[in-house]
C-alpha cells in the first residue's frame, strides 16, 4: 500500500497543492480562478518546450533543476507516511533529510550565481541569508523530538511521538505552527516572498531561476511545490496518531495536506508581503516557537527523572 | 521688474513680452523664486541663427503667471540658474540638448532623452555615476521590463540590500512629438489626436490642456455644457487611475484583498467614460471647441447610479487596504520625500501634495469646471507610499463629489463651437491638473496664424528626479513599490 501512497502523492499533490491555493485566492478576489489542475497542465506545457541555456552559464546550471527534483523526491521518501512507516529509515535519517533539502538549495544558488545576473545574486544572497536562520530552528525542532522519544529516525521518532506520555496538545500546537513557518518560508510565500510578482527586485525564490526555461523550469517548479507538500506531510505526522486505522490515517493525511493549502491560500488573501528587511522577524519565529516546545520537553523530562 | 503678468489661458501678444539681457533675466528670476514663485515653463524657440528662451513663472496664490525671455545669437553659453534655483535643472538640461546652448555652472549636465537611447556610434557615451567598496553592486534594470510597462533604465548603486543612489536613464521613448506638432500644424484634428498620446494614461489631461490652448488662441468661448461635459471627464480620468493605482500598490506587497477591489471597480469607472465617448480613455472626446459627445439624462441617471455605489465601495475598501497592518509596515515611512526636495525639484500633483506642498493648478489657475466649482486642496505630511496612496484615496473622493456637483448643474449650449482662425503673434500658456499633476502646453504664433512653437511638460518631467531621490536609502526591494507610488509617464517625459 506504501508505494501506492507514495506515488499518488508524488504525482498529484504538488500539482493540487499550487491548484488549491490558487483557487482559494481567486475565490477571495471574487474570481472564478483556474481548473484546479492548471499547475499540471503548465508542467506538462513546460515539459513540452524546448530550452535556452545561457552561454555564460557552466554544467552547474544545467544539473541543478535534476538534481532539485531528485532531491526532494528522495527526501520525501524518507518521510514516513501516517501508519504506513517509510521507504526507508535508519538512525539519524533526519540529517539526512534536511541535508539533501539543503544541498539541492546550495545547487540552486551557485546556479543562480552561474548566470552571472545581478537579480540571481541579490536573489541567491536572501535565498542564503534565509536559510541559515530556517535550519537551526528545523534541527531544535527534530531534535526536541528525538530527545521525547529517545529516538533518532523519523519513523520511530513518529512511530512512538503520539503515544508518547510527554506529548502534548501544547507541543503539537508548537510544532505544527513552527513547521507551518517553514512550509512558507521554503516555498517562499506571503509573507516571505511574493509568487505572483513580476518585479524581479522584490523576489528571493522566482530571482534565482529567471534564466531557466522549458524542463528545467518544470522540474524547478515542481520541487518547490513538492517540498511544500512534503512539509505537510511531516506536520501530518506530527498530528496524526500513529495507531489508528490505515485509511482514517490516510483520509487525515490528505485532509492536512489540503488544509495547508487552504490556509496558504488564506494568508496570501489576507496580508501583505512583509517587508525583506523584515522576513528575519518572521522566520525567527518558527525558532522561537521550536525553542519554546524544547523548554517545555526540557521541564517535562526533567520532571519525570 | 519686467514681466509680462498673464493667466492661465489669457493669449498675449507676443512683443508684450519683455526681451532681456540673460543675466537681468536670471536675477529677475531668482528674485521672483525668492517670493514664492516657481518655473512651470523654460524653453527655447530657435528662429534662424537666434534662440529664444522663454521662461514661464506661476504665482500660485494670485493665480498669475510671469513671463519673460530672453535672445541667444551667437552666444553658446549662459550662466547656470540650478546652483542658485534647484528646480531649473532638467530645464537646463533640456534647453541644451535641443539648443546646444550651454548652462555654464550646471552641476550635472547629463543629457535628457539622448544618453543611452538616443546616442549615435560617434558620439561619447554618458558615464553614469559609479560607486565602489566592499558589499558594493549594481544592478540594471531595463529598459526592457518584466511586465506590461514602457522602456527606462534604471540603475543602482547599492550596499548590500540598500540603494545608495539611483539613477534613472530616458529617452527610450522619444517620438518627437513637439516636432510632430510643428509638422502638422495646418491639422488640428490630427494635433488634437496626437495630444492624446503625448501619455496614453493621460487622454483627457493632454488633449483638454491642448484644446483649451487652441480655443484661447482662436477666440472660442466654450459653452457650459461643454465645459462642464470636459471636467466631468477629466475627474474621471482621475478616479480610474487612481483607483488602478491603489489596486497595483496593493498588488505590489502582495495584498490580493487590496488589488482585486480596487482592480474591479477601475473597471466601472473606465466603463462609465466608455458609456459616454466609446472609449474606456477617452479618445475622441475632446473637441477643439467643446466637445464630441453629450452627456443626456439617461446617461447622467447612470453615472449619478455608478458613482454613489462606488463611493461606499471605496470608503469600505480604503477603511480595509489603510487599517491593515500588514501594508500599513510597508507603506509606512518608505520613499520619503520631503517638503523641502519636493520644493527644489518642484515636484507637482499628488505626489507633491503628499508631503504638503499645496499646489493644485484647479485651484491654483482654474480652467473649464473649475472656474464655476473652485476646488479644494488637501495635502498630508509625511510624503512616503503611504502618504501618496492615501492622497490617491482623498482625491477619489473629492473627485466623486466634484463629478456630482457638475452633473446637478444646469448644462447649457452647444456641444462644439465651430473653429476660428487662431490669431497672429500669439503666446499662451495653457495649465491643467492631470492626474499625475501640472500639465503646461505653451503655444506661440507666427505672423500668419499658425503654430510656431508648441512646448509640452508633462508631470512627469518634474517628478521623475523624486522617484531617484525617494528610494535613496531605502530597500532595492522597495523600489517597484516607491516607484508605483509614483507612477510616472516614459512616455510623457520622453516626448
Amino acid at each position: 500500500m506504501l508505494p501506492v501512497i507514495q506515488i499518488c502523492l508524488l504525482l498529484v499533490a504538488p500539482f493540487l497543492f499550487i491548484g488549491i491555493i490558487n483557487r482559494v485566492k481567486a475565490l477571495w478576489a471574487g474570481r472564478k480562478g483556474s481548473p484546479l489542475l492548471q499547475p499540471l497542465y503548465d508542467f506538462i506545457r513546460l515539459l513540452k518546450k524546448g530550452e535556452v541555456i545561457s552561454k555564460t552559464t557552466s554544467f552547474v546550471f544545467q544539473i541543478a533543476p535534476t538534481f532539485n527534483i531528485a532531491a526532494v523526491i528522495f527526501a520525501f521518501l524518507l518521510i514516513p507516511i501516517p501508519s504506513f512507516g517509510s521507504a526507508f529509515s535508519f538512525e539519524g535519517d533526519f540529517v539526512l533529510f534536511a541535508y539533501v533539502l539543503g544541498l539541492s538549495k546550495f545547487l540552486t544558488v551557485l546556479a543562480a550565481l552561474d548566470t552571472g545576473s545581478s537579480f540571481e545574486g541579490m536573489g541567491a544572497s536572501r535565498e542564503v541569508t534565509f536559510s541559515t536562520i530556517v535550519e537551526p530552528a528545523f534541527f531544535i525542532l527534530i531534535g526536541t523530538l528525538a530527545m521525547l522519544t529517545g529516538q533518532t529516525s523519523f519513523a520511530s521518532i513518529f512511530h512512538l511521538l503520539n503515544s508518547s506520555a510527554g506529548y502534548s496538545v501544547l507541543i503539537e500546537i508548537l510544532f505544527t505552527a513552527a513547521l507551518f513557518i517553514m512550509i512558507l518560508t521554503e516555498g517562499s510565500r506571503v509573507p516571505v516572498d511574493d509568487p505572483n510578482t513580476h518585479l524581479e527586485l522584490t523576489m528571493i525564490h522566482e530571482v534565482m531561476v529567471l534564466d531557466n526555461s522549458g524542463p528545467d523550469f518544470a522540474f524547478i517548479f515542481y520541487s518547490a511545490s513538492m517540498k511544500m507538500v512534503l512539509l505537510s506531510v511531516l506536520a501530518a505526522n506530527l498530528l496524526i496518531p500513529g495507531n489508528i486505522q490505515p485509511v482514517i490515517a490516510t483520509v487525515l493525511l490528505i485532509g492536512i495536506i489540503m488544509l495547508s493549502a487552504v490556509l496558504i491560500g488564506l494568508i496570501e488573501s489576507l496580508i501583505a508581503r512583509a517587508r525583506m528587511s523584515h522576513v528575519p522577524q518572521f522566520i525567527f519565529l518558527m525558532t522561537a516557537l521550536s525553542l519554546i516546545a524544547f523548554a517545555v520537553v526540557v521541564f517535562y523530562l526533567r520532571g519525570r527523572m | 521688474m519686467s514681466w509680462y503678468e498673464i493667466k492661465n489661458l489669457q493669449s498675449a501678444a507676443q512683443k508684450e513680452i519683455p526681451c532681456l539681457e540673460f543675466l537681468t533675466l536670471k536675477r529677475q528670476i531668482i528674485e521672483k523664486i525668492s517670493e514664492g514663485c516657481r518655473v512651470v515653463q523654460f524653453f527655447g524657440d530657435k528662429i534662424g541663427n537666434e534662440v529664444i528662451l522663454y521662461v514661464v513663472l506661476a504665482d500660485d496664490e494670485q493665480s498669475k503667471l510671469f513671463t519673460a525671455s530672453s535672445i541667444f545669437s551667437g552666444v553658446n553659453s549662459f550662466e547656470s540658474i540650478t546652483p542658485e534655483v534647484k528646480s531649473f535643472h532638467l530645464f537646463e538640461r533640456e534647453f541644451f540638448e535641443q539648443y546646444g546652448i550651454k548652462p555654464e555652472g550646471h552641476p550635472w549636465l547629463k543629457p535628457v532623452r539622448k544618453g543611452i537611447a538616443g546616442i549615435s556610434s560617434e558620439e561619447n557615451q554618458y558615464e553614469f555615476f559609479k560607486m565602489e567598496g566592499e558589499e558594493v553592486h549594481e544592478v540594471g534594470v531595463g529598459p526592457i521590463h518584466a511586465g506590461i510597462i514602457e522602456p527606462g533604465h534604471f540603475r543602482f548603486s547599492c550596499h548590500g540590500e540598500q540603494i545608495h543612489h539611483l539613477e534613472i536613464e530616458h529617452g527610450f521613448q522619444h517620438r518627437g512629438i513637439e516636432e510632430l506638432f510643428l509638422k502638422n500644424k495646418n491639422k488640428l484634428e490630427f494635433l488634437l489626436k496626437l495630444s492624446e498620446s503625448i501619455a496614453g494614461d493621460t487622454v483627457i489631461g493632454h488633449a483638454g490642456t491642448f484644446a483649451r490652448a487652441i480655443e484661447s488662441l482662436g477666440n472660442i468661448d466654450v459653452s457650459r455644457r461643454a465645459i462642464i461635459i470636459r471636467t466631468i471627464a477629466l475627474e474621471l480620468e482621475r478616479i480610474g487611475i487612481h483607483l488602478g493605482d491603489l489596486s497595483a500598490l496593493a498588488g505590489d506587497v502582495a495584498y490580493l484583498t487590496g488589488n482585486a477591489a480596487f482592480g474591479a471597480m477601475r473597471t466601472k469607472i473606465i466603463n462609465s467614460t466608455m458609456a459616454i465617448s466609446g472609449s474606456r480613455f477617452g479618445h475622441g472626446l475632446i473637441a477643439i471647441g467643446g466637445v464630441n459627445y453629450d452627456i443626456n439624462d439617461e446617461l447622467k441617471e447612470k453615472l449619478t447610479q455608478t458613482l454613489n455605489k462606488l463611493e461606499e465601495d471605496v470608503e469600505l475598501a480604503a477603511e480595509v487596504l489603510f487599517s491593515s497592518a500588514s501594508v500599513l509596515a510597508r507603506f509606512e515611512k518608505t520613499g520619503v520625500v520631503s517638503l523641502e526636495t519636493a520644493k527644489d525639484i518642484g515636484l507637482v500633483g499628488p505626489a507633491a501634495r503628499a508631503c504638503g506642498a499645496a499646489l493644485d493648478v484647479r485651484t491654483d489657475h482654474p480652467y473649464d469646471g473649475f472656474t464655476l466649482f473652485p476646488v479644494h486642496k488637501f495635502t498630508l505630511k509625511s510624503g512616503d507610499v503611504f502618504a501618496r496612496a492615501y492622497i490617491r484615496y482623498v482625491e477619489i473622493i473629492q473627485s466623486i463629489k466634484i463629478i456630482r456637483e457638475l452633473l446637478e448643474s444646469p448644462i447649457d449650449g452647444e456641444n462644439k463651437k465651430p473653429l476660428n482662425n487662431l490669431s497672429p503673434n500669439q503666446f499662451v500658456v495653457s495649465m491643467s491638473e492631470g492626474w499625475r499633476g501640472e500639465i503646461v502646453h505653451t503655444a506661440i504664433t507666427d505672423e500668419s496664424g499658425q503654430l510656431k512653437r508648441y512646448k509640452i511638460k508633462d508631470p512627469s518631467f518634474n517628478n521623475w528626479i523624486a522617484v531617484a531621490l525617494a528610494v535613496k536609502n531605502n530597500g532595492i526591494s522597495d523600489f517597484p513599490l516607491c516607484n508605483k507610488s509614483f507612477n510616472l509617464s516614459y512616455s510623457g517625459f520622453d516626448l
